[in-house]
Formats: structure tokens, sequence, C-alpha cells
């Protein structure tokens, strides 16, 4: 064995001890819900910190972006506005969802949408979504660790790789098990810091050695000229594109749910709103390492591999032990996301979709969730075993898309009663079927062109059906109180949203 | 207006960053990297301290 993949092997195990040992965590009994899957809802500003950069910015997001980057130049960088503005959304959604959720007790977005519209179909409808968004998600962070451990070569490289990953999966799946959200909220220290070394050393050594960023950006052009819809800047054609793309998944980023699951967990309003305006720390870190696609493009590399252009890097221009530390950073840069999107799923699953508790919370739902988490992690495996990482990419965004739908029932429900239930839950399924239809059309390319006219607007799918869902929602709900449909029982009183 | 005014703060972001018509050039550059990227990474800093300000300005009593 290299002295970089000691070091793997010795933090992946490093973590996984602490994963088991994070279950002693403020000496409580993990056999509630609010205990196993949101740590006890104790989490303070730091804890939360980097919990939910652990959580949001995941071992294939500093994979991807830097690959789009390098693919395509200019655009890849969309992922920088979309996590700028993410923020300010988050900031007044999230703040307030967190004191709504801490008065009633909710676990999930579902939780908060059943109570709002009482309506059990629009719940199952929102816990679905949330579901099936996140299982490709949890997917593509396996990819992410199935290729570090392909490229150890060895025993690590039996089957692709394959048998790294379900032991690393396993061992994940267990002390997910027994620690429940406290073990990756603890993992998440051990993560981010060695996201935040890797990506600060990068940014400093490879651009010099590269010759500096003038040079860099004068060698990406030569590259990108050959690329259709490439280059170092926008071009005209791309401007709408850009910004649907940055817009659409800034709206639809904290309604996963894993997002939530990390949200819940804050012990106070105020943890939530310090975090939105300290959490662009790791945006800035990924508008640096999004710039090592050009330097990709600089160093010469043409893989059709786009993925493979960070692990290339660090593997050319640092040595074999720190490549280890890096390698390191991305398999528990995806364990971390991993194991809380498995919990947000389990959480859906066991509260809105098998049974429906009150909110005092039955005891036997925590066991359900941790069961359903096992059952997630290994369907998670089954996925990479048996569907191409290209196609897992696709029903991330299309996962994407869906995840946007819920948004009127969930976002704009925090605000208004005006809209009912099942008019959004028309606009949903009408969001849904545009969403798939779109996706198929284009061949499951994000954007899609609509005419308006002799006006044309070449942007992202995802809003696109967004629009429709909304705009149906719109109309039926008037209609529906024309008829007098039962607009359902709102159990929320004014007083939850203070 | 009162406390809800230094919430149209948080406009500014979107306002900067979604249309890039305006910043989409090369120059001036900053450190060899082009106006399109340090435009962009400068407004995660900015959208940071907006969100600062707007936290310290509407804190309640029971923000702890």
């Amino acid at each position: 064995m290299s002295s970089g993949t000691v070091i793997l092997v010795v933090l992946v195990l490093g973590v996984t001890v602490m994963g088991f040992l994070a279950s002693r965590w403020g000496g409580t009994r993990l056999d509630s819900l609010d205990e196993w899957a949101l740590g006890g809802r104790r989490f303070g500003t730091l804890v939360s910190w980097f919990l939910l950069g652990g959580d949001l910015y995941t071992a294939y997001t500093f994979i991807a972006v830097p690959a789009l980057v390098y693919g395509l130049g200019a655009i890849g960088f969309f992922a920088v506005p979309y996590a700028t503005i993410a923020y300010p959304i988050a900031f007044v959604v999230l703040s307030r969802f967190w004191g709504i959720a801490k008065r009633r007790g909710y676990v999930t977005a579902a939780d908060f949408v059943r109570d709002r519209f009482g309506d059990r179909t629009l719940e199952i409808a929102v816990a679905l979504t949330g579901v099936v968004a996140a299982m490709p998600y949890i997917a593509l962070q396996l990819t992410g660790m199935e290729a570090v451990f392909a490229s150890l070569g060895g025993a690590f490289a039996a089957d692709s790789g394959f048998v790294s990953l379900a032991v690393a999966f396993v061992l994940l799946a267990a002390y997910t098990y027994t620690s429940g959200l406290r073990a990756p909220a603890l993992i998440a220290f051990v993560k981010d810091t060695l996201i935040y070394v890797t990506v600060i050393a990068a940014i400093i050594v490879i651009p010099a050695k590269l010759g500096g960023w003038a040079h860099v950006f004068a060698s990406s052009q030569r590259a990108l000229a050959a690329k259709p819809g490439g280059g170092i800047l926008l071009k005209p054609g791309q401007f709408f594109a850009y910004a649907t793309w940055a817009f659409g998944s800034s709206l639809s980023l904290f309604i996963y749910p894993h997002s939530i699951t990390s949200v819940l967990a804050a012990k106070s309003r105020g943890v939530i709103r310090r975090n939105a305006a300290l959490l662009p720390v790791y945006s800035l870190l990924l508008g640096f390492l999004a710039l090592l696609g050009f330097c990709a493009l600089a160093a010469g590399y043409t893989t059709a591999n786009n993925s493979a252009v960070v692990p290339m890097l660090l593997h050319q221009f640092f040595p074999p032990w720190f490549a280890g530390v890096a390698q390191a950073a991305i398999v528990i840069g995806a364990l971390v996301p991993a194991a809380i999107m498995a919990i947000g799923s389990a959480n859906l699953f066991a509260s809105n979709i098998f049974n429906q508790f009150s909110p005092g919370r039955a005891s036997g739902e925590a066991g359900a969730a941790k069961l359903l988490t096992i059952g997630f992690c290994v369907l998670a495996l089954l996925i990479v075993l048996f569907i191409k990482p290209a196609f897992a990419i696709y029903f991330q965004l299309l996962g994407g898309a869906y995840m946007l739908q819920i948004f009127p029932a969930f976002v704009f429900g925090m605000w208004s009663r005006w809209f009912h239930p099942k008019a959004l839950l028309a606009g949903w399924a009408a969001g849904m079927i545009a969403a798939t239809v779109m996706a198929l059309a284009t061949g499951f390319k994000p954007n899609i062109t609509v005419g308006f006219g002799s006006l044309s607007f070449t942007g992202f799918l995802a809003l696109y059906a967004l629009a429709l869902n909304i705009l149906v929602a719109a109309v039926l709900t008037p209609l529906l109180r024309g008829i007098r449909i039962d607009a359902g029982i709102d159990a929320t009183s004014p007083g939850d949203y203070a | 207006m009162g406390k809800r005014a230094w919430y149209l703060l948080l406009v500014l972001p979107f306002a900067g960053t979604l249309f890039p018509q305006f910043y989409n050039r090369l120059q001036p550059a900053l450190f060899g990297i082009p106006f399109f990227y340090w435009y962009q990474l400068t407004w995660v800093i900015v959208t940071s301290a907006l969100l600062g300000i707007v936290v310290l300005a509407t804190r309640r009593s029971d923000d702890v």
C-alpha cells in the first residue's frame, strides 16, 4: 500500500469509530425520532455550520462543478450564483419553518403540509417527492466514492471498486442506525476540515505551477474554442439558461429532505439565521474549486470522463500522502450527506407514508425510521450496482425538477392558506408530469426552449414545470372554492408562525 | 416600514447575479482572473455581509 492509501484507510476507519461513538454524544437514549433523527434539536451555531456545510456541499458537488467547467467553461460557473442566492432564500424560508416545526414538533416538510392543508393525499405527494428526489442523490455520492476506490488499484479496486464501496456503506448504515444524525454531525467536522485543507492547498499550488491565472485562462480559451457552447465567457444565447439554472437550483436546495433534517436539528431560530450568513464561506470555496476546471484545461487534459479531472490534478501536483488526504476528503465527503439523505428519506417514509402519527410522536416511529435508513442504504447500493453513473446524473437532474414541485404547498403554504389543497395537488401533478415529459423530450438535458409568439426562451426545465404548477394551482383554487369543494381544516394557528 | 425594511437588502444579490449580460466580460481582470469570475465571487462575500446586517438588525429577543 502506498502512503496515500494508508492515510485514506486510517481516516475512513477513524470516522467509522467516531460514527459509533457519536451515540454517546449528549448522553440520552436515542429511542425517539427527535433524538435519533434530529440529534435532540440541540445543535448550536458551530455544529450546525459544519453539519449543513457537510450536508449541502457534497463530494459530488466538489467533483461535478469543476467537471462542468472543464467541459463547457463559463456556464459551469452557474453553481456560484446558485450557491449565493440560495442563502437569502434560506434565511427567510427556513427561519420561519424552524419556528413552526419547533412549536408543533414536525420532523419533515410533509408534516407541515398535512397540518396546514388537512389533506392526506397532498402530504403523501410531498413525502414521496422528497424520497424519489433523494435516492439518485445518495447514489451519486456512492459513484464518487466508487471512483476513488477504483483508482487505488489492488484489492480496493475489486469489481471496479464496488466491493470496497459496499464495505464502506455497510459500516455507514450500521453507525447511522446506532447513532442517527449525531454520526454525520460529528463526522462533518473531519469532512469539512479535510475539504478546506485540500481545496485551499489546490487553489494556491496548482495555478501557480501552471504559470498563473492569466495563463490558465488564456490556455482555457484556446482549449474551449473547439467545444460547442464552450468559452471562458457566456454566449449571449446562454444568459437566460445561466440565470434560470442558478435561480431554479437555489429554490430547490433547501427543500430537499436532507436540508430540512439538518435545519430542524438546530437548537434555535437564531442558529439558522446566523448560519444563513456564515454558510456562504463554503460557496466561496466552491467558486475557487470551480476554477480548477480551467486548471485542468490549462494542464492539457483530454479526458472524456470529466469527473476525473479533479482527482487527476491532485495526483499530478501533490505528493502521494497528500493525494491520500484528498481521497479521504472525497470519500468522507460522500458518507456525511449520504447518511443525512438516508435519515431524511426514512423520516418521510416513517412519519408521512407508513403511518400518520400524532404530533405527540409514537415510539414505534423511531424504530421504523432506523430500519428504513438501512433499507435506503441498500437501495442506493443496488442503484449503483445496476445503473451506470451517467444515468444517476440524469435522475439527479430530474430529481431536482421534482423537488421544486413541492414549493407552492410547502413554501407558499407558510405564508398563505389561500391555495386550495386539491388545487395544489393538481398543480403538483402537472409539474411532475411536465418535468418528466420535458426531460424525456430533451434527452435529460437541463434546458428546453419555450416559445411565446415571436419570443422564445431557452432555460432550465425545472423552472418551467414550477411555473405550470403555480398556474394550475392558482386557476383551480377559485374554481374549487366556487363549487364548494371541501378545502380541508387548517390545524395550525397564527401563533405557530410568530 | 420599521424593521422589516431591512429585508429589502436581500433583493440585491438577485439583482447583482441573475443578469449575466451586465457582467459577462473579461476586463478588468484581477490577478489574471477575468471580471466575470471575480465579480460573482465578490457577490458571495457581499451576500454574506448583507445577511449579517439583516440578522443583526432584525434580531428578536428569542433568537439565542
